[in-house]
């Protein structure tokens, strides 16, 4: 509530700042009619900068700092004397307080609240107050020393472009660090896993069955190869199967036979395919295709076939795949120079020869590439075998049989009961650790691959 | 004069609503190398293209006009595409060989066109094509290397042996010096005095020098059309026309 007002009254001080110093920037510009460093709002921005980052900075500081400092404020009060010692009991009854005391809360389960609740408003008012004087002070200091250095000859423009630079590599580096942070979290959970796992038995174990673990042994039912298996065989087999032929032949199509008004009617067709929600291809797959291809199977003498057969999830998955596969195709083949294209026609090769003897060669490393990053987007995809493929490991080749995959198994075992640290809810995190280290491999290859096939035409 | 290879009648050709060039008519012979020449986006090149209807690979090309390889219409409709570009040669202004060896961008066109029913006669196609382009000896100890990695004017050369190991009777060469530094310029000019004779010619380019070097018959272009066509050695020395003048003395252009 408070924060609000300071944050409106920082703003408004900023607001204020720009203007002022445009203004007196302008009369700069009328009075000398010379040749200036910056423009007016150059040095609004400068000041206003001034007037509003240190207030803002220590604003989010003391919001990080400051309820410990209130609670120390109150601790030191007489009432807090009757507080019990340390322990889950007296946070229950200060965070009470303090929840009365922010009016968040009518009723109080522990009398003791009740009397600590006037200690924690008055706290909580000079603890504002402080932050309000900072505030102003901060403002009006770096608002006054930004405004006399306003004159004819400072390079305002240039400090602009460095706040501009800064606030650039502070949004990229953002994105880093969270990777990071995922990383060192996802590496932490899955250290305490191998603490209790061998880390052999997890990945050359072909037994698992989370639901039933032996206390004494649990790699014993923590092996994780069919998952690898699973997850192989419906993402890079089935999948694959599916959206590289047609990925390429659309590209193909697309890039060297169709007309261009055909071109740019098919082509958008074809990226929606990329943004149908996933969640709807995993019921299309569940209840359209699961079926038919249970239906297929016992058609050709298959009775026992599965309807989570690993064919099922890999086929929608696929077609899932196709607009990517065949949009790196499409760049791989735009990126072929004319000329070789042109030099092939010009020998009296058809069309199809062409392609297949002079283009796609030529763009078959960003073929390749592309390929990689399709597989893996399709072994780290969820929601459809979340929803089509079983949640039974077993290691078979048969398309028709069930077979489950990583990423499935991460939810099952997350979405269960069991507590936090068991081995069967961190065996998530390694499966996770896994998955991501292999789809990190699979990225860096691609990229490696395709980069080094355009500097090989540039 | 000797008999024409192919004759070129009143062709014009259109993109879209643009015209690129209007009523063109010239001939192709064996004996003698033929230059196009003019300012840039005078028409020449886009002429040479009607010549082996490379043009047909530009959506919005339309061609106009009579276009006969030995006396048969190459726009006609039973004319099969395939085999008018085996017989009529292409060398483009910048050296495109294929991402290949050396010798697959050679056998490339025999491959395709079946002209060889053994290795043994492949690799001699390729060999006589080579020598042919005068790249024989700079190469022949390392045929499997990519032929991407010659320098510009050994690819040029290499662009050549491609285009005569489908024993074609005529070479259309697009500026084919254009991207290529003097010395290796002389050898591909000597390359089309040894090369005239077995095939008929035609050559566009923008150095004048080069057209009175190499060839024996000069077209000078001029916004689409033909201004002036005979004997090098009269354009270069007496052109009738005053804006053939004005260009080869260097005053536009």
């Amino acid at each position: 509530m408070n924060g609000i007002v300071l944050l409106i009254l920082i703003v408004g001080l900023g607001l204020i700042a720009w203007a002022v110093s445009r203004m007196r920037a302008l009369g700069f510009r009328r009075r000398l009619g010379t040749r200036i460093s910056s423009l007016p709002h150059h040095h609004g921005w400068y000041v206003a900068l001034w007037t509003a980052a240190p207030p803002l900075l220590f604003l989010a500081i003391w919001a990080a700092t400051s309820p410990a400092l209130v609670t120390d404020m109150v601790l030191g009060t007489p009432a807090a004397a009757q507080l019990p010692p340390p322990g889950f009991e007296r946070a229950a009854i200060l965070s009470e307080a303090r929840a009365l005391a922010a009016g968040r809360a009518h009723g109080a389960f522990h009398t003791l609240s009740r009397t600590l609740a006037p200690a924690y408003d008055a706290a909580q008012a000079r603890v504002d107050w402080i932050a309000t004087a900072v505030v102003l002070m901060l403002a009006l200091a770096g608002g006054t020393y930004a405004y006399l250095r306003v004159r004819p000859d400072f390079s305002a423009r240039t400090r602009i472009e460095r706040v501009i630079l800064g606030l650039l590599l502070g949004a990229s580096l953002i994105a880093i660090l969270t990777t990071a942070g995922i990383v060192a979290s996802l590496l932490y959970e899955a250290g305490r896993f191998f603490s209790v796992v061998p880390i052999t038995d997890f990945l050359f174990g072909t037994h698992w069955s989370p639901q039933v673990i032996d206390p004494r042994d649990p790699g014993a039912s923590l092996g994780a190869v069919p998952l690898f298996w699973g997850t192989f065989f419906i993402g890079a087999v089935i999948a694959m199967a599916v959206a590289i032929p047609f990925g390429l032949l659309s590209a193909i199509y697309l890039t060297q036979y169709a007309a261009p008004r055909a071109r740019r009617i098919m082509k958008p067709v074809l990226e929606v395919l990329a943004g149908i929600p996933t969640v709807v291809y995993g019921y299309f797959a569940a209840l359209t295709v699961a079926p038919a291809v249970r239906q297929f199977a016992v058609s050709i003498g298959i009775d026992w076939a599965s309807s989570e057969s690993a064919l099922a999830a890999g086929l929608v998955m696929g077609v899932m795949i196709i607009p990517f596969v065949s949009s790196m195709a499409d760049d791989s083949l735009a990126a072929v120079p004319n000329a070789m294209r042109d030099g092939s026609l010009a020998m009296g090769a058809t069309p199809s020869e062409t392609i297949t003897r002079v283009m796609l060669p030529a763009a078959l490393p960003g073929v390749v590439g592309g390929v990689l990053l399709a597989v893996s987007r399709a072994i780290g995809e969820t929601m459809i075998v979340v929803m089509a493929a079983s949640g039974v490991a077993t290691l078979t080749a048969n398309p028709f049989a069930s077979t489950t995959t990583v990423t499935r198994q991460i939810v099952d075992l997350l979405t269960g009961e069991a507590e936090f640290d068991s081995p069967k809810t961190l065996a998530a995190f390694a499966l996770g650790l896994t998955l991501f280290v292999i789809t990190l491999l699979l990225n860096i290859i691609a990229l490696t691959v395709v980069k080094r096939y355009r500097e090989s035409y540039e | 004069m000797s008999i024409p290879k192919i004759t070129a009648r009143n062709v014009s050709v259109s993109y879209g609503a643009k015209q690129a060039i209007d009523d063109i008519s010239i001939d192709v012979d064996m004996d003698h190398v033929i230059a196009f020449i003019g300012p840039s986006g005078c028409g020449k090149s886009t002429f040479l293209r009607t010549l082996n209807r490379m043009n047909d690979t530009i959506p919005s090309a339309r061609v106009s006009g009579d276009v006969r390889l030995d006396g048969q219409d190459i726009y006609a409709p039973e004319m099969d595409v395939v085999q008018l570009r085996a017989r009529v040669g292409m060398v483009f202004q910048k050296p495109n060989p294929f991402p290949k060896s050396i010798y697959e961008n050679v056998a490339y066109g025999p491959r395709i066109h079946g002209l060889a029913n053994s290795r043994a006669e492949l690799d001699v196609i390729v060999e006589r094509s080579l020598t042919r382009a005068g790249l024989w000896n700079e190469v022949k100890d390392r045929l499997s290397e990519s032929g991407t990695a010659l320098s510009g004017g050994q690819q040029q050369r290499l662009c050549i042996a491609r285009a005569i190991a489908v024993d074609p009777e005529v070479i259309l060469m697009d500026e084919p010096c254009s991207a290529l530094d003097p010395i290796a310029t002389a050898r591909i000019e000597e390359l089309i005095h040894d090369l005239r004779g077995r095939y008929a010619i035609a050559i566009v380019t923008h150095n004048m020098q080069q057209a009175a070097r190499v060839s024996q018959r000069t077209a000078f272009f001029h916004l689409g059309t033909l201004v002036e066509y005979g004997r090098t050695s009269d354009i270069f020395t007496n052109p009738k026309e005053e804006r053939t003048k004005d260009y080869i003395t260097g005053r536009y252009g």
